[in-house]
């Protein structure tokens, strides 16, 4: 076989790429394989994959699809963090001449691929789990929309996730920074497989994406019960509506600039280079123009988490549920016209800088008020120090700090002294953790007795609890000092010895944060496989104020056996202050859309492009983009989509509850 | 900054300043003295409803726990005076915000010249600015001072007290020129031009660094800063002009590839023209610059006739970073004299100028034709030619 044949199969992929000179890719590659073989050989072992693919996998009951985004979250969570631990150690130990135990080449990967798994295949998987799982619940629909474009945004999702994970064994992950600005992003600076691996997965996943905003727009928009106007949503749909509107309208932003970038290093174009007419401060724009939309589309949906955490365990009405809703818009519309403030240092003129300083600092407004109202909600109500409510306090008090640090930012002359410095790390992991991650942590605590029938274990939640805030301050309090000291970030290497003991603080907090991972997991654990476990019968744990406590937990397959009519907003507080009954007869056979595996098989394909696109196996690229447009388009033939779950199955379902119930007075 | 703000913030930053070497805290420069105030103001203002908002968390979190029987009213979700409050005292903290932001961005505009040396130190008209280019190599930074005609690597002498008025520029991709102790950065970028006016008050040596990641040698792409007086500076420059180096084109082209962690470097002088030519990335004396191409393309472009002026670009001697179905490397020749620009589309078989009139309905009157050559900056250099011929044969 000649040396042509081989490269016609593979592309440029050859032994060469794989990392076999970095001990520690080798290490973490034999874990992994370790790991994962286990993992398979114990699904083997009980039978346990028929039970995965056709309970989970091609499951397009949105309660299953919201958790397998939530494990999905979970899982990258761990890659993230690890390799926040490999950078904070390496920045610990690299001084006095010392090259630390990380090369450039390694290290310049793990802050770029760092910043990408955190925000797409956390932060937006998990945001987008709860959506998925809560936001039917609480308009009192069966399912969403579009039940099998669920499944599939899903798998695109994972498919993105896929190409990441692949990059860290096979070739090399991006060495950009998170967001891959050109030139050197471009096929002169950046010629390997990183910067491809990152456009893929990100195009992959982005699908994925956009379609589950489609689909939770449409849902909301078209499939709540009888009675629930506009205002009268909980205030969590309420976010998750504006957030998915900030998806569909920003994400085929990141899509058509992604697709510029693939143009200027596949095929030649000059879009982004900086001769022959292209311009890289184009891209700048343009990635941001999507990226300041995508930290509200994080943050949101946590604000609508607080908000329905605050009323539920103070006790009381949400303080402010108009006020409430209108900032929400007013911040969905305002963070369209900030973007400029992630690059005050470009030189567009003080006018423009002032402009897009003063957008920025009017969003803290509808925030404040935000705020507010949570601290209003408490006013004069009965709080019980919950896990959720322990969140909602911490949040309150560390996102006001990042809060701060950010409208500091946004004033353009203070700007030009903290730009890229720790000072803007520390800053938007404050808002990032105090923000989103405490929201998400506050929901599943909130929530789990929903999805699964029994409350977390207390104690070890606590334990998580506290170790997450002291290792939050200690991890990102020196690095605000940091800042101030005029200390850039991505750095590899430090000169000045004073600084080492702030990042040996800083490491030390990331220690205490993994302890607060380790925590949570156990917590997960203790709680799924103890004896002793708070059975919920009566689906409403907490005494909560919307429709999603009014079903079972875990709810069944179809929701609600009759549609809810609403009266109010909370209104499972008002159904059960008007002592509304139950419907125990009378049950009608249910319409529910079909488990199907084409959203499987439609990422499987779209990993096997990407992955081609990036190796330049061009043959393969073709065969798998044929077989991804014909797999889709056999699927619009299969007409075998929808069945009923007969009445005799809907009633012995309603008994079983209706008996728990009773039992449970 | 008032007293007020800076006796509540001596408590905060006192720590840091004593603690640390906390630089954009304590800079040098009167410039980033006013961005630190600027910092203060903004941080104070902000904390006069942060420190209320996180007291009140506390305290109604106390207060109204379960078990401590205070006031409970589940059903009060609203009050008009309270909206009105929470909504207002943010809005007017963020319009005295805004005005501030408003009137510093524009006095601190890294592009304005500077109008003081410090407090009531208005800047002297006689007293010229100090004037430097700067590039940003992969991966270090190049100082050339065109009032002394000479250059640096990685080593950036002022005066003290003198305004500094720079330009900046980078040789392949972006990166952010950052002294701490002087003023706040800006980017600098290829092909393009950024300023930045800045000013040391206290001599001494201060950190440079650069301050936007652009690859594998970016931790080592940092550079001294000294402020010094003016004799002291007056004898660094004789210093550099006793160097043996000198930088011309070929010696800037060894000097841009990329190399890590660089020495101090000295150049007793510089090619006239060079920072212009980098700037408009045309150091090859082979290839059109950005500034020719855009003044071209502004009288209408050389047509068709402009892509037989490109020449493959080979990285010694070979191609390089490729895209897999892009077409070979090319840059724009450069165009020396007109006499070669009108030879050069003459080797050209005379392309036939398409048709540039609008498309018009049936009936309508067809208007008069607008343009008739392909190519009329051909017709502008043979102008410019001809009114050459008539006045001075070498004005090109």
């Amino acid at each position: 076989m000649t040396n042509e044949f081989w490269s016609f199969i593979f592309g440029r992929l050859t032994w060469d790429v794989l990392p076999l000179h970095e001990p520690i890719v080798v290490i973490t590659f034999l874990v992994v394989a370790v790991g994962g073989l286990a993992v398979v050989g114990a699904l083997t072992y009980f039978k346990l994959w028929g039970y995965l693919w056709k309970e989970w996998f091609t499951s397009v009951d949105h309660k299953k699809v919201g958790i397998m985004y939530m494990v999905l979250g979970l899982v990258m969570l761990l890659r993230g963090f690890a390799d926040a631990l490999m950078m904070r150690l390496q920045q610990a130990i690299a001084f006095n001449g010392s090259e630390g135990y990380l090369n450039a080449h390694h290290y310049d990967q793990l802050f770029s691929v760092h910043g990408v798994i955190m925000i797409f295949f956390v932060a937006m998987p998990l945001i987008t789990g709860f959506m998925n799982y809560i936001v039917p619940l609480q308009i009192g629909a069966r399912d969403v929309s579009f039940p099998f474009l669920n499944n599939f945004s899903f798998w695109m999702t994972t498919g993105g996730a896929v190409l990441v994970m692949m990059s860290l064994f096979v070739g090399e992950f991006a060495q950009t920074g998170w967001l891959a600005f050109p030139p050197l992003s471009g096929i002169e600076h950046s010629p390997a497989s990183g910067v491809d691996y990152y456009i893929w997965a990100l195009q992959v996943a982005g699908v994925g994406t956009t379609l589950s905003g489609v689909n939770l727009i449409a849902t909301i928009i078209k499939m709540r019960a009888p009675g629930m106007t506009l205002m009268k949503m909980p205030v969590f749909t309420w976010t998750s509506l504006c957030t998915n509107v900030l998806i569909v309208a920003s994400f085929p932003i990141l899509t058509a600039v992604l697709t510029l970038l693939a143009l200027d290093r596949y095929v030649g174009t000059n879009f982004f280079t900086a001769d022959f007419g292209g311009s890289p401060m184009m891209y700048i724009n343009l990635i941001w123009i999507w990226g300041h939309p995508e930290v509200y589309i994080l943050i949101l949906p946590c604000f609508g988490i607080f908000s329905e955490v605050a009323s539920t365990f103070s006790g009381k009405r949400l303080f402010g549920y108009t006020s409430m809703v209108y900032a929400t818009v007013v911040i969905t519309v305002l963070s369209y016209l900030v973007w400029l403030h992630h690059f005050f240092t470009m030189g567009s003129g003080a006018s423009v800088n002032s402009f897009f300083g003063i957008t920025t600092m009017i969003i803290s407004i509808p925030t404040g008020a935000k705020i507010f109202n949570w601290l209003f909600t408490m006013y004069k109500g009965r709080i019980r120090f919950e896990l959720p409510m322990m969140w909602l306090i911490a949040f309150m008090l560390t996102f006001t700090i990042g809060g701060m640090t950010g409208v500091l930012l946004a004033v353009p002359p203070a700007d030009f002294v903290l730009h890229n410095s720790l000072f803007l790390v520390a800053h938007f992991h404050n808002v990032i953790i105090g923000g989103v991650l405490f929201g998400i942590f506050a929901g599943i605590n909130y929530w789990w007795p929903k999805a699964f029938g029994y409350k977390l274990n207390e104690f070890w939640g606590k334990v998580s609890f506290w170790l997450w805030n002291v290792g939050f301050w200690l991890a990102f309090g020196p690095l605000y000092v940091l800042g101030l000291m005029g200390i850039t970030r991505r750095l590899r290497t430090f000169d000045d010895p004073s600084l080492q003991i702030w990042f040996i603080i800083a490491g030390i907090g990331a220690l205490v944060i993994a302890g607060g991972i380790g925590a949570m997991l156990i917590q997960f654990g203790v709680s799924i496989l103890g004896k002793n476990k708070e059975w919920d019968t009566t689906g409403d744990p907490w005494n909560g104020r919307t429709l999603e406590w009014a079903t079972s937990s875990p709810p069944p397959q179809y929701n609600f056996a009759f549609t809810p009519v609403i009266h109010d907003n909370d209104a499972w507080a008002d159904m059960k202050n008007r002592h509304s009954q139950r419907p125990i007869k009378g049950f009608m056979e249910i319409h529910m859309p079909r488990n199907t595996g084409t959203g499987v098989v439609l990422a499987g394909l779209s990993v096997v492009l990407g992955f081609a696109l990036i190796w330049y196996m061009w043959w393969l690229v073709i065969l798998s983009f044929v077989a991804l447009i014909g797999a889709a388009i056999i699927h619009t033939f299969n007409y075998d989509r929808d069945y009923y779950i007969p009445v005799e199955a809907v009633a012995e379902v309603e008994d079983t509850r209706t008996r728990l119930l009773s039992g449970a007075r | 900054m008032s007293r007020f703000a800076k006796l509540l913030l001596v408590p905060l930053v006192a720590p840091l300043l004593a603690g640390c070497n906390a630089v954009v805290m304590a800079p040098a420069g009167d410039v980033a003295l006013q961005q630190r105030d600027l910092i203060i103001i903004a941080t104070v203002l902000m904390l006069l409803i942060i420190i209320p908002v996180m007291v009140l968390v506390v305290l109604f979190a106390r207060k109204y726990r379960q078990g401590n029987n205070a006031k409970y009213e589940p059903n009060w979700d609203h009050s008009t005076q309270l909206e009105l409050v929470i909504w207002s005292a943010p809005l007017a903290i963020i319009i005295c915000l805004g005005a501030v932001t408003w009137v510093s961005t524009h006095l601190l505009d890294p592009y304005r010249q500077l109008g003081r040396l410090g407090p009531d130190r208005p800047v002297i008209a006689e007293v010229e600015p100090l004037e430097v280019e700067v590039v940003a190599l992969d991966w270090k930074w190049m100082f050339i001072y065109p009032q002394y005609d000479i250059a640096t690597v990685n080593e950036f002498v002022t005066p003290v007290d003198r305004p500094i008025s720079f330009k900046l520029t980078a040789s392949t991709v972006m990166n952010s020129f950052y002294i701490p102790a002087m003023a706040g950065q800006i980017y600098a970028m290829p092909g393009m031009q950024t300023r930045l006016h800045g000013v040391i008050n206290e001599p001494g040596t201060y950190r440079g660094i650069a301050a936007h990641y652009s690859g594998h040698g970016f931790s080592g792409m940092h550079f001294q800063t000294k402020g010094v007086s003016d004799s002291e500076f007056e004898a660094w420059v004789a210093e550099v002009r006793n160097s043996p180096d000198m930088l011309n084109r070929q010696r800037y082209l060894e000097v841009e590839k990329p190399s890590e962690h660089v020495p101090v470097m000295h150049f007793a002088g510089v090619e006239s023209g060079l920072y212009t030519a980098i700037l408009n990335m045309c150091v090859e004396r082979d290839k059109m610059c950005v500034s020719e191409m855009m003044s071209i393309d502004e009288q209408g472009g050389l047509g068709h006739a402009g892509v037989n002026n490109l020449a493959p670009e080979l990285y010694g001697g070979g191609e390089k970073n490729r895209s897999p179905f892009g077409p070979q490397k090319t840059y724009v020749a450069a165009i020396c004299s007109t006499d070669e620009a009108i030879a050069m589309t003459a080797k050209l078989p005379a392309i036939k100028a398409p048709n540039a009139a609008p498309l018009v309905g049936k009936g309508l009157i067809r208007p008069e034709m607008v343009a008739h050559s392909n190519a009329p900056a051909l017709d502008w250099l043979a102008g410019k030619l001809a009114f050459n011929q008539n006045t001075s044969a070498d004005a090109l």
